[in-house]
């Protein structure tokens, strides 16, 4: 019966090649356009390199403090010390590390100025995250404790700095305003949108102008928590939040006076979108209505385009319906046939539009428009992909299959 | 077998009434073989469609099998049409992009008929009207002869008792249409009943049975 159907659509298709066209067309940019979305959300928010353990740490990115009216607030990165006391005091998770956000420095290869992204650290950093040594290795605590003007760079830092992509520089010198650090390791760079990860050159937080010993509650630094088991992060929270309500308020942060301290410890997408909606639940459901909003739109629309070509076509088929009628076919079955049918050639386009994804995928990570992006279509990408091609196929199969079913028999087989 | 009461058919347009049958009594007998004849327009490929209940009456009972069908769903008449009854039309309607055994195979599609018998039966009736070589041939390399002996095939791949014929030889040369007659007359001497409408005498005289339409009305 499916392979029937199949045979069915399959002419069907060969019958019109620029109705085909038309309709493969508009198919496969549209699902392309989702597709490429899809994976950069995923490249956004989903477990990457070099983060690959996100769906079990949490982020500590701001503090927010406020008045006792709410009237008057700042905002920011926290202090070293302050991370120290209260993020890496946890005891459920398996780690915590405290890094800077992402600073920016410059270099020099002659008179030739390289701007940097750096970023100081602990030893935890790296174990926390999965960066990949192409050499050496990272600094540890000793390299901390003893002071050491050390640093890891990105290879990509080494082929711009060192003007050489595989002569091996660990051992070597790189200068940074004035000061001279030894090359320890060179890793794998991360994508300028994994910001807790991003960064030219990481430097250990001793190192000079990190501000590491700041005694205020702000600063510049955020941390990473890292929990055994995914199941683990509500009784991390719960442990973090415990040790914040021990902060004695009203406080006094540099001449601001504020009775509400908030600093919260989320999951990297819950992180990500309170950041940008400023921790404004009301503006986060807002946010992921748009999404969905859009993504409908972005299907319903040529959905309902589909809809409407399949429609105007009924009539070439009246004969083909009238005909399955007479020999028995319900209309349940027929119904089932053209969804088939529209499911068959939306799997088509889906095809296309994988092809084009990998193409449009490749171009954005070669471009550089992102640095160091890593787009892919992985298993998710391609199961939503998979998924939403299903969904097309059924909005724009279900309507013209109940109208072409429900035609008068005599009348279809008159036609 | 098929037992129709009081039929009338009315259709109906926002200016117009046209009354298609009126007042049809018929009862066709197991084993019959049946012509209706009329003139073009008298109602005689409606009253084939309330037949075989492709269409429904606006006034009336039609019976099947001492059955009346008339609150049936439209599963109940798919499956009905499916077991009971074949079709065979004036203008073949073979669907042009299935090859021939596919076209006979339908059907069967809707019985739920494995692959592999589904295929069987298939050519078997294929063989009984001498197609057993044009299997793979899709309907636009068939002469029209040989389209409507397809059209015959799938008709009778579900061996169902009644055949409804719809001028069959309609558009046929008179050698092709005799060549379709004998093996209607063939089914008809191995037990199917058959009610066929014709334009042509001489083909209806070949059957037991002639009733005759004008404007909707039965006069013979």
């Amino acid at each position: 019966m499916l392979l029937n159907y199949i045979k069915i659509a399959w002419k069907v298709l060969l019958r019109h090649p620029f109705y085909t066209f038309i309709t493969l067309f508009g198919i496969s940019l549209t699902l392309t356009v989702l597709m490429v979305l899809t994976s950069f959300l995923d490249h956004l928010i989903g477990s990457h390199y070099p983060e690959n353990k996100r769906d079990r740490t949490l982020y500590i990115m701001q503090m927010t403090q406020q008045d006792s009216s709410r009237t008057s607030r700042q905002s920011g990165p926290m202090s070293f010390k302050f991370l120290t006391e209260y993020a890496k005091s946890l005891k459920t998770p398996e780690r915590v590390t405290i890094c800077t956000f992402i600073n920016s420095s410059n270099a020099y290869v002659g008179s030739q100025k390289i701007k940097l992204n750096t970023k100081f650290t602990d030893a935890d950093f790296w174990r926390v995250t999965d960066f990949e040594f192409l050499e050496g290795k990272p600094y540890n605590e000793q390299n901390i404790a003893n002071g050491e003007n050390v640093l890891v760079i990105t290879d990509d830092f080494k082929k711009h700095y060192f003007e050489s992509a595989t002569e091996p520089v660990v051992g070597k010198d790189v200068e940074i305003e004035n000061i001279h650090y030894k090359v320890i390791g060179v890793v794998k760079a991360s994508p300028v949108t994994r910001p807790f990860t991003y960064a030219d050159v990481f430097f250990p937080y001793t190192a000079p102008k990190s501000n590491y010993q700041n005694t205020g509650m702000r600063g510049g630094y955020v941390a990473m928590i890292l929990a055994k088991d995914k199941s683990d992060l509500k009784a991390i929270q719960d442990e973090f939040q415990s040790h914040i309500d021990r902060i004695p308020l009203p406080g006094i942060q540099d001449g601001f006076k504020y009775a509400i301290l908030d600093v919260k410890s989320e999951p990297y997408l819950e992180n990500f979108v309170g950041t940008i909606m400023d921790g404004n639940a009301g503006l986060k459901t807002i946010f992921f209505g748009v999404i969905a909003f859009v993504m409908f739109m972005l299907m319903g629309l040529p959905a309902i385009n589909l809809v409407n070509i399949n429609v105007s076509r009924i009539m070439e088929r009246a004969s083909e319906i009238g005909i399955r009628k007479a020999f028995g076919a319900p209309v349940k079955t027929l119904v089932w046939q053209f969804i088939v049918e529209n499911i068959f050639i939306t799997l088509i386009g889906g095809t296309i539009a994988l092809g084009l994804t990998m193409i449009v995928i490749h171009l954005i990570n070669t471009s550089g428009i992102i640095a160091y992006a890593d787009l892919a279509i992985n298993l998710n990408v391609f199961i939503i992909s998979l998924l939403v091609c299903l969904i097309f196929g059924l909005l724009s199969g279900v309507l013209p299959a109940l109208r072409m079913s429900k035609l008068n028999i005599a009348e279809a087989l008159k036609s | 077998m098929i037992n129709l009461q009081n039929i009338e058919k009315v259709y109906r347009t926002s200016t117009i009434e046209t009354l298609a049958l009126n007042n049809i009594n018929l009862d066709i007998k197991k084993g019959e073989f049946v012509s209706i004849m009329g003139p073009s327009g008298c109602g005689k490929s409606t009253l084939l469609n309330v037949m075989g209940l492709l269409d429904e009456p606006s006034k009336g009972t039609v019976q099947l099998d001492g059955q009346p069908v008339t609150k049936y769903t439209d599963k109940e008449l798919a499956r009905l049409r499916n077991q009971k009854i074949g079709f065979i039309f004036q203008s073949f309607h073979l669907i042009n992009d299935l090859s021939v055994i596919d076209n006979v195979e339908i059907p069967l599609l809707y019985r739920s008929t494995n692959g592999k018998p589904r295929q069987e039966y298939a050519k078997e009736a294929l063989t009984k009207v001498g197609l057993s070589n044009r299997m793979k041939h899709f309907p636009k390399q068939l002469s029209g002869g040989q389209k409507q002996r397809v059209a015959i095939a799938r008709a009778i791949v579900g061996n169902p008792d009644i055949i409804l014929a719809d001028e069959p030889t309609g558009n046929l040369d008179s050698a092709m249409g005799n060549e379709i007659m004998n093996i209607l007359q063939q089914l008809n001497d191995d037990g199917a009943t058959i009610v066929m409408v014709t334009h042509d005498e001489q083909m209806a005289k070949r059957t037991h049975r002639l009733i005759r339409l004008f404007d909707g009305t039965q006069v013979l």
